[in-house]
């Protein structure tokens, strides 16, 4: 199976940035579902699930960019209190850690994406618990 | 004679190796030569010693340097035009300037026999990189009123090279020759270096695979260990060191042999001194500070005790390679750019010699001094110096800032850049912007 990969671009922290890049990729016509944008100081880092990552990294290169790949893992859970816990709980007993997290629901699916330096030690602990782990096609289809 | 494809030891065999005391024997002789010529025959050099109260003859050996009078820049731009000429004007073959920022430039001239000399002790110098007349030798640096690319190009003449007189910039003809005609050998600064490993880099030029270069001689701004080393991994060279100034007829003043220890500075027609920046004093051999110098063989232009204001020290450990003109270590910095940060004195080569010991950084940086006494120092991040990470981002940033501030004991601000968003230099690199208000 082929990871679930982000796109993740180094940039400056000034005005006009995120409408740069954006428009990079609506340029190349790909399309983004979903982001995230963290800065600090004078840098930021943008990462975005996008449909075409290959795509969107020649676009992204062509001018300039610096650009890389990040695996996650998407773990799909219940529309529910608790979910969220439950993931902690099976991560915290395996003694992973997360590097950054965050979720969103969609068509009644929850979906937590996690980042962590132990992809496979969190897979094999999710799938362990029952957990789905949606594939790159799963995700881009909900 | 048939020339020979092996690469030969020395160029001048038996000036490169005389033995300490025929050396100096010689340094006097010719030191005595040259106070009397411009004595009697430059009025400028005339009135100082009058009014030291000197004749050329109390010099009696080369304890007695001292009591010259030094030559400073202002010296030889106040004798503009031709003020400090000790030839006639028709005698006189070759007009260079040295660059000067503020007001008129330094005019410097060369008789046939100073053209001559100086394309000898640059051959010497190429012969100890192991260049031959095989070599394909591509000039990078500028043509014109600069030093830098004719004295060089005369001397690889002298050698028997092919030479290619290219000029800077322009990187796509740069690869272009070096394609076509099989360049091993160039000249250029260490910016247009560090700018056409990344100008081959984006290009997907493997420099080891696809062209023939095997060294570069790279001067005209002072540089650090850490940058020769990424030049040459850029390229897939090795880089020798090369000092001269052209006041001292440009490049081939001293220069890297094969070790690349230290360079050789050509005793037989210079004599160095260091000396304390500030008083004048003389500092021992192994101290650092100015380095001055005195021609020994200049015709047109004979200069005593010249002010280089270039930071260096003299090593007096024999070299391996048999020279026995000792070495001057690499160019610490010139007095003049010294920066003074918060009471600290800053030489820019020291952030340099920092930025480039860190893997993830790349090649193109920016000092910006700001506001009151604030210190920016902008750096662009290595190709892959990015994992996706904004974390490891943060964690390099604070990793350059504690290593800065151990070598200048001052915490500067630091921005990591992507790769090319700093402005690109083909010539000489300007990595010092002051706004300061102070």
């Amino acid at each position: 199976m082929r990871p679930v990969q982000l796109i993740a671009i180094f940039v400056e922290n000034r005005p006009g940035q995120t409408a740069r890049i954006t428009k990079i990729l609506a340029d190349a016509l790909i399309n983004i579902r979903w982001v995230t944008i963290a800065n600090s100081g004078p840098f930021g880092v943008m990462k975005f699930l996008v449909d075409d990552q290959d795509r969107a990294h020649d676009a992204l290169k062509q001018h300039g960019l610096m650009v890389s790949f990040l695996d996650v893992l998407p773990v799909e859970v219940a529309d529910a209190p608790g979910s969220l816990q439950a993931v902690a709980d099976c991560l915290a007993r395996n003694n992973v850690n997360l590097d950054n997290t965050s979720g969103f629901v969609s068509n009644q699916h929850a979906i937590v994406i996690i980042e962590t330096h132990d992809t496979d030690r969190a897979r094999a602990a999710l799938q362990a618990q029952g957990l789905r782990i949606l594939s790159r096609e799963e995700l881009l289809g909900l | 004679m048939t020339s020979s494809p092996q690469s030969q030891t020395y160029w001048a065999p038996r000036e490169e190796t005389l033995a300490r005391p025929s050396l100096e024997a010689l340094q006097l002789e010719r030191l005595q030569q040259t106070a009397a010529r411009v004595y009697e025959r430059v009025p400028a050099y005339r009135k100082k010693f009058d009014e030291a109260g000197l004749k050329p003859e109390a010099i009696r050996g080369l304890a007695d340097l001292g009591r010259l009078p030094f030559t400073t820049g202002a010296d030889l731009r106040d004798a503009y035009p031709a003020g400090m000429l000790a030839l006639p004007l028709d005698e006189t073959l070759r007009l260079h300037t040295s660059s000067g920022t503020t007001g008129k430039p330094k005019a410097l001239f060369f008789s046939r026999q100073d053209v001559n000399n100086a394309a000898e002790l640059c051959a010497r110098c190429f012969v100890a990189t192991g260049m031959t007349k095989q070599d394909v030798f591509q000039n990078m640096m500028t043509y014109g009123l600069f030093t830098g690319a004719f004295v060089a190009h005369y001397g690889a003449e002298k050698l028997g090279c092919l030479v290619i007189p290219v000029g800077p910039g322009n990187s796509e003809r740069q690869l272009l020759m070096m394609q076509d005609f099989r360049t091993t050998s160039i000249h250029l600064t260490p910016s247009f270096a560090l700018y056409f490993a990344d100008f081959l880099e984006k290009k997907g030029i493997d420099p080891r695979k696809d062209l023939a270069l095997k060294r570069a001689f790279v001067g005209a701004e002072p540089y650090t260990e850490e940058t020769r080393r990424k030049i040459e991994d850029g390229l897939g060279i090795k880089v020798y060191n090369s000092y001269g100034l052209s006041e001292m007829n440009g490049p081939g003043v001293a220069f890297e042999c094969q070790h690349q220890s230290g360079m050789h500075l050509w005793e037989d027609h210079y004599i160095m001194e260091i000396i304390n920046p500030d008083t004048g004093a003389p500092l021992p051999a192994g101290e650092r500070g100015e380095l001055v110098l005195t021609t020994l063989c200049r015709e047109a232009m004979p200069i005593l005790r010249y002010r280089t204001r270039d930071i260096t020290s003299i090593t007096t450990e024999p070299c391996p390679c048999g020279r026995t003109s000792r070495r001057i270590q690499r160019i610490m910095g010139r007095a003049d750019d010294m920066l003074i940060v918060r009471g600290v004195n800053i030489y820019p080569q020291q952030i340099e010699r920092v930025l480039m010991s860190v893997p993830k950084v790349g090649r193109n940086y920016l000092i910006i001094l700001d506001g009151l006494d604030e210190m920016t120092i902008k750096v662009e991040l290595a190709e892959a110096g990015f994992d996706g990470q904004l974390e490891h981002v943060v964690a390099l940033q604070e990793e350059i800032k504690a290593l800065l501030r151990a070598e200048i004991l001052t915490k500067p601000k630091v921005d990591l850049v992507a790769p090319g968003t700093l402005p690109i230099s083909e010539g000489k690199a300007k990595r010092v912007i002051d706004n300061r208000t102070l």
